[in-house]
């Protein structure tokens, strides 16, 4: 009836997840208790678990990504504390649960993290941007949100029912085949990867499309922001990659539920080739999640300086390159595979010549700043920590894409300081730039300044004090993913790292406070102007929130920099008195065929883990019918009158006029 | 296990690629992060002797410069990448003291095994080898992936089921290292570590007779036996019954090794946890 899964599955003796499982139910169980208690629910079901308002699922992806980041950086403090007390002894951790949290730890930040962080930021905020409605498939991308939701569940339920994969958070065969890994843990990796690598490419085929076809009159490619550009770069990447993943984990799928043969040890297999393939995915991720923080840079470098973006089409070309170089590189992540020195040498100087387009995009955000007037607000803040930092995780990936370099450093925790510092120096730190530069604009509030200066110092410094000791022991030859150890010279560096993930959880603190205290303080933070920081593109011409329909009048772009043009026209012919003409606006109705379909996919997933056949069916069968019935739907747009556009903007357009005029006085 | 403290020539080699090439880039890098502190702080918005330039952002000249600075670097990293690549490749032969010592390397669960076909012995967890010989080593693995890795001898190197990986090393100095694995290969890993003796050339024909003495056999038998999950804390010696036995591994007739016992047909969420404590 139940397949594999029964009581023991639950992990009663293991104190540790069910205490935090335990404790994360009672908060979930509150939150709902109190939203249905309070009446919120119909509020939140008709304007945002149904909603296909860009703007609504964007917010929605980031509020997933900054959930899941205390999960993960849960799974990092315990990682790190148990490194500090595990020398010559067991620690507090046996090996079986520590290999989950480091793989789950991995798995998390990269999926559930890092891409709904940039996926939600590019959501809100490119339409905007190209000065149009909405994105192009609507219901899609609601589609899209709650798959990625439904994988973010099932890596959760894996805390308590059954366990999560102990293979690190790329499953390498063998270890990942059934006769090594006999348990769900693997099995919940790929169908929690699977579901939301769906949901990941609906993503990117939407936004791809977004920016081909739906710019504004005027918004030609070369006067897009960059923003625009890098979201681009990186969603043509995801359509082009993301099927690598899911074909080469549904060849794990096929080896482990029906004996298949792709990467077994026995007839034949090849785990090299899962190494290939996988690579052959994950190095395109990595620019995936990067291309969109440069373009967080740009944007916020740009704008903080008072300055159009130095070089602008020498950055549309060095990220294009990236785009495609990015595809060449995969086999510097397996060096020590003894493939032949020309092999080696050809891959190792691929890898090297990203650097040249991603040092020239360094080069011209320096060149942004000289000739500027640089404010130092949080997102100028975490921009320029980006640069100090990404730039020597840019060092140490070189120098790991140097052969000989790599065979003593590659796996060593050299490495892991290495992708830490260019995914949290590079990814995050855009992300949370992204977050202090967007927050306003999507709630109609800025954030507590103070609050938020005082986040990135901790972060900053936690990130140096955790990750500078971890290239240490790299050179002390300190291999990854150790549950204990008995070197005694690695034990000073760990303990300092300890205390670098203590001040990174306080720079978290203060984040929690900044988001709790700037929504007390919400009137005297109100952006009434919809344009808080003097921003130069055109999410920055319509009021903070914008309305649903994002512009009363779709703008006309004339050049770069297409706010800031209007802004300067503006204040030249003293202010345009004449009335628009408004009209009514379509615009798609809310849908809730994203949220069930993600429901029948939860369902299914948690079947399969669990071989509970009959629920795989049910499930299949559920997600099939609500497609099914959306796809004869009658009505799928509603009309908002010009009467009602036309009260909405001229409000805006009131307070904004009240700004300008400020502004030339 | 400090890499910086190399003690033979392929880890020394290495090294200098490594000092070198972290030298070449720190020339550019340093500049740069200069500059980016340089310019954030005089073009402040507060400093009223930093000119504006709101219009600025175009110059022939510095796009030239921009370009070229890492494209000049990379020039040279790749020259010495293309070179270092060849000259370390881990599979070409070293010069050294006499007639290179072979050995054959089983990665296993969880524990090394070191044949030596020639001598007719064999090890677990721990390897000697005489100071100054060129080793000769083929690795594969007897079940899942792992590393070898030797931090002071350098070029770590896979060893997967069914394929031979080939490594050549020195050891220039007498003493113990330490060698590790460095890919995680299940819950045993951490303990997947093995001593390198590096004894003197008179010494090590003395160790080799030793050694061959010793009670235990190895053979196909006792390897299936070695082949089970389990963590090795004493290194033990075997004469070596077969000299084809790593052939036999490498090309399956010895099946690769068995995993964790299955107790039941459902769930066992902490299956193999509990032999390795």
């Amino acid at each position: 009836m139940f397949g594999k899964l029964s009581w023991s599955a639950i992990p009663i003796d293991q104190p540790i997840p069910m205490i935090a499982s335990g404790v994360v139910g009672l908060v979930i169980l509150g939150v709902l208790a109190w939203v249905v208690l309070a009446g919120h629910l119909p509020y939140l079901w008709r304007e945002w678990i149904t909603s296909v308002d860009h703007k609504r699922i964007g917010v929605m992806y980031t509020l997933l990504a900054t959930v899941m980041l205390l999960r993960g950086f849960a799974d990092a403090l315990m990682m790190r504390s148990q490194q500090a007390v595990a020398f010559q002894s067991q620690g507090y951790l046996p090996p079986e649960h520590y290999n989950q949290i480091f793989s789950a730890h991995g798995t998390i930040m990269i999926f559930f993290v890092a891409m709904p962080f940039v996926i939600g930021l590019m959501n809100l905020v490119v339409p905007l941007q190209l000065g149009v409605r909405d994105v192009a498939f609507p219901t899609l991308n609601s589609v899209g949100f709650w798959l990625t939701a439904t994988g973010a569940l099932l890596v959760n339920i894996s805390l308590v029912v059954g366990e999560f994969a102990r293979t690190g958070w790329l499953p390498y065969p063998p270890l990942s085949e059934l006769t090594y890994s006999p348990g769900v843990g693997v099995d919940y990796y790929l169908w929690a990867l699977q579901i939301s690598g769906v949901g990941t490419l609906v993503a990117g085929i939407n936004l791809v499309t977004t920016v081909l076809k739906l710019r504004t009159r005027g918004m030609t490619y070369l006067r897009m922001p960059m923003f625009c550009w890098t979201t681009l770069a990186s969603n043509l990447l995801i359509v082009a990659a993301f099927p690598i993943l899911t074909a080469t984990l549904a060849m794990l799928i096929l080896d482990r539920y029906f004996g298949f043969h792709f990467f077994t040890n026995e007839a034949g297999g090849n785990v090299m080739m899962f190494m290939n393939l996988i690579w052959a995915w994950g190095h395109p991720e990595v620019y995936i999640l990067v291309l969109p923080a440069f373009g967080i840079f740009s944007e916020v470098v740009s704008t903080f300086s008072g300055k159009p973006l130095f070089g602008y089409r020498s950055m549309v070309l060095a990220t294009m390159a990236i785009c495609v170089i990015s595809f060449m590189v995969w086999l510097h992540h397996f060096f020590t595979m003894g493939a032949g020195p020309y092999v080696n040498a050809i891959f190792g100087i691929a890898s090297m010549i990203i650097a040249v387009p991603t040092g020239v995009k360094i080069y011209n955000w320096l060149f942004t700043m000289y000739g500027g007037r640089v404010r130092f607000d949080t997102p100028m803040l975490w921009a320029i920590g980006f640069m100090v930092t990404f730039i020597l995780g840019g060092l140490t990936g070189v120098l790991v894409a140097v052969p000989p370099a790599d065979f003593l450093l590659h796996n060593s925790l050299f490495l892991v300081a290495h992708f830490h510092n260019v995914i949290i120096g590079g990814v995050l730190f855009g992300a949370f730039a992204g977050y202090a530069y967007w927050f306003p604009k999507a709630f109609g509030f800025r954030l507590h300044e103070g609050l938020g200066k005082a986040a990135f110092w901790c972060w900053l410094i936690g990130f140096y004090v955790a990750f500078m000791p971890l290239y240490a022991l790299g050179f002390l030859g300190m291999t990854r993913r150790m549950q204990h150890y008995d070197v005694p010279e690695w034990r000073p560096w760990l303990l300092i790292a300890a205390v670098g993930a203590i001040i990174i959880l306080i720079g978290i603190a203060f984040q929690i406070m900044q988001l709790v205290v700037s929504i007390r303080h919400r009137e005297a933070l109100r952006d009434r102007t919809g344009d808080p920081w003097d921003g130069r593109s055109l999410e920055w011409a319509t009021a903070s929130p914008p309305p649903v329909f994002n512009f009363a009048i779709l703008p006309d772009v004339s050049g770069e920099d297409a706010y800031w043009s209007l802004k300067a026209h503006a204040r030249q012919q003293d202010l345009e008195k004449r009335e628009p003409n408004y009209k009514d606006i379509e615009m798609p109705r809310n849908s809730p065929t994203g949220f069930i379909c993600a429901f029948f996919a939860t369902i299914m997933g948690f079947a399969l883990i669990w071989h509970i056949w009959w629920m795989v069916a049910a499930g299949a069968i559920g997600a099939f019918a609500t497609f099914v019935a959306f796809a004869w739907r009658d009505h799928d747009e509603y009309v908002i009158p010009a009467k009602e556009v036309a009260r909405i903007d001229r409000a805006n357009i009131e307070e904004r006029r009240a700004l300008i005029s400020l502004a030339g006085a | 296990m400090n890499i910086l403290d190399p003690q033979g020539p392929i880890a020394a080699a290495e090294k200098t690629i490594l000092i070198d090439s972290i030298g070449i880039m720190l020339a550019i890098v340093l500049p740069t992060i200069a500059a980016i502190f340089a310019f954030a702080f005089w073009f402040r918005d507060s400093n009223p002797r930093a000119t504006y330039q709101p219009h600025w952002a175009y110059s022939g000249r510095i796009e030239l410069v921009v370009w070229s600075i890492p494209t000049l670097t990379i020039i040279l990293l790749g020259g010495v990448a293309w070179i270092g690549s060849h000259q370390l490749d881990p599979a070409r032969p070293i010069d050294g003291t006499g007639a290179p010592i072979r050995i054959q390397v089983v990665s296993l669960d969880w524990k090394w095994l070191f044949i030596y076909p020639d001598q007719r012995i064999a090890t677990v967890n721990s390897l000697t080898v005489p100071v100054g010989s060129p080793l000769d080593l083929e690795l594969t693995s007897g079940s899942v992936m792992n590393a070898f890795f030797i931090p002071q001898l350098g070029s770590m190197i896979y060893t997967m089921n069914g394929m031979v990986t080939r490594l050549k090393l020195r050891a220039d100095n007498q003493g113990t290292l330490q060698g590790l694995s460095s890919h995680f290969s299940g819950d045993g890993f951490p303990d997947m570590k093995f001593d390198v003796q590096v004894v003197s050339q008179l010494e090590f024909p003395n160790w080799v007779a030793r050694t061959a003495q010793a009670d235990r056999v190895l053979n196909a038998e006792s390897y299936g036996r070695l082949a089970q999950q389990s963590v090795e804390t004493v290194e033990s010696t075997y004469r070596l019954d077969d000299p084809r036995l790593f052939h036999a591994i490498v090309t399956q007739q010895i099946p690769p090794g068995p995993g964790p016992k299955l107790t039941s047909e459902s769930a066992q969420p902490y299956i193999g946890g509990h032999d390795v404590r």
